[in-house]
């Protein structure tokens, strides 16, 4: 209990919106570009904690937003162990199970380079999942596959 | 009313039934069931064989044919996008069949698209009516496509017919399809996770000529390396002549989608083997049959 008391000290709890834990640690910020969230939202963060599970670990809190499947699932693609709470008035109500996404839509580039998707303005990327473990996409377009490295250096990689 | 995008878009029944349909096409003049249609030919990429097949298939099922090919002169040049091209056709056009120099070109235009789309090559993607020819011919040489030993030569790697034909060999029994090819132009690793038959890589062909019943050979295309210097390595990686023929099975063919430079020697034209010409003339009455498919009549 103590524990958490200290944590309490840098983050407090917040009464409606989403906790993320057990990130991997330094992935927090992936977690929030995956979200898309960048502005409007009152978002806590806390990097490099300790965690018994981990070592060490990100946790998000974001206030008033309850992050739905499509997204939770999403964020599988950067943070497998991630979990993720959804609070109303400062209690859980609810624990999102996470599952690789079975299309990450606009998410991602294509590697290839004559792909369509990297030459028309209105063509979205588009990648279906072939396998979880190891983690690899396929381009819809082009047939391209993407694995687990090419999906971390995008989303850790890329400005947000 | 469908898109033909890839191979895997025909079932092993609907290439039979092409297959039946293109047979009776090639005895008697067939129905007119475009009458009244309009094709748009929206040939992005620059065709002769492709563009004029499909002009004609249009034309003998009784349609009107508009169109262009090549990106000169259309307003593609002027920078329209693809989508806009394609919304502009949807209100001319009944069908649209599309050949562009960008993998998945195809596959976006059918969802901009209200009308069907047909895949005449999408860069170093996918040409299923290409496939349906090749296959054809095979069954007219041999009366079947299961039990055979293909022989695949050349560019395995962005040769757009390879990836059509090795998905369309998904959908019979070959008994073994050898990928023969240099290192550096050797088939791609997704497509060759998904065939469901036997094949073997090999990078010299006299370990396998002998066995190969359909030897398909590939033009290296110089449009389709990133690099030049690369092209420049491997462009004459393997030549056809009379010599190779000769090893192969006496009832054995050679194919190649056209055009050809000089990976077939034009000794080896006057061979039994040579049916690559054979090949070609199936191309009108195939795609007559693709069209009733699409049309669904």
């Amino acid at each position: 209990m103590e524990a958490v008391n200290k944590r309490e000290l840098i983050v407090s709890k917040i009464k409606n919106g989403t906790v993320i834990d057990h990130i991997p640690a330094g992935r927090a910020l992936a977690v929030l570009r995956i979200l898309k969230i960048t502005e409007g939202y009152r978002i806590a963060l806390v990097m490099n904690v300790e965690s018994k599970k981990m070592g060490k670990k990100d946790i998000v809190k974001i206030e008033n937003k309850e992050v739905d499947e499509k997204e939770a699932n999403l964020i599988t693609l950067i943070a497998p162990t991630a979990t993720i709470n959804i609070i109303r008035d400062y209690e859980v109500v609810e624990k999102k199970k996470l599952k690789v996404p079975e299309v990450v839509k606009g998410l991602l580039k294509c590697t290839n380079l004559t792909c369509i998707t990297n030459n028309d303005i209105e063509a979205v990327s588009e990648f279906r999942k072939i396998s979880e473990k190891p983690l690899k996409m396929k381009c819809v377009y082009c047939d391209t596959v993407i694995d687990e490295n090419e999906i971390l250096k995008q989303i850790l990689g890329s400005k947000s | 009313m469908r898109d033909i995008i890839s191979s895997y878009d025909f079932s092993k029944s609907d290439f039979e039934e092409i297959f039946e349909l293109a047979d009776k096409f090639r005895n008697i003049s067939p129905p007119k069931i475009l009458k009244e249609k309009t094709v748009a030919l929206a040939f992005f990429e620059p065709s002769t064989r492709t563009y004029l097949s499909f002009n004609k298939a249009s034309i003998n099922l009784g349609a009107s044919v508009i169109g262009f090919s090549g990106e000169e002169g259309i307003s593609v040049a002027k920078g329209e996008n693809l989508a806009d091209t394609i919304r502009m056709l949807n209100n001319y056009a009944d069908i649209i069949v599309i050949r562009h120099k960008f993998d998945g070109a195809a596959k976006f235009a059918s969802e901009v698209s209200e009308k069907p789309i047909i895949n005449a090559g999408d860069g170093k993607h996918e040409h299923p009516t290409q496939t349906v020819i090749d296959l054809y011919t095979v069954y007219k040489n041999f009366g079947d496509i299961d039990n055979l030993t293909f022989g695949i030569m050349g560019d395995l790697r962005y040769a757009r017919v390879v990836n059509s034909l090795l998905r369309g060999l998904t959908r019979f029994k070959p008994k073994l399809v050898y990928l023969i090819s240099p290192p550096q132009l050797s088939a791609r690793k997704e497509i060759l996770e998904e065939l469901n038959y036997p094949y073997k890589e090999v990078n010299d062909y006299n370990e396998v000529i002998e066995e190969v019943d359909v030897l398909y050979v590939t033009r290296i295309q110089k449009e389709r390396f990133p690099d030049e210097s690369e092209y420049e390595k491997v462009k004459e990686s393997y030549i056809v002549d009379s010599t190779l023929v000769s090893k192969m099975k006496k009832d054995s063919i050679v194919l190649h989608a056209l055009p050809r430079v000089n990976e077939i020697s034009r000794e080896v034209d006057k061979t039994p083997q040579a049916k690559y010409f054979e090949q070609a003339s199936y191309a009108v009455p195939i795609r007559m049959a693709i069209f009733h498919k699409v049309i669904g009549e």
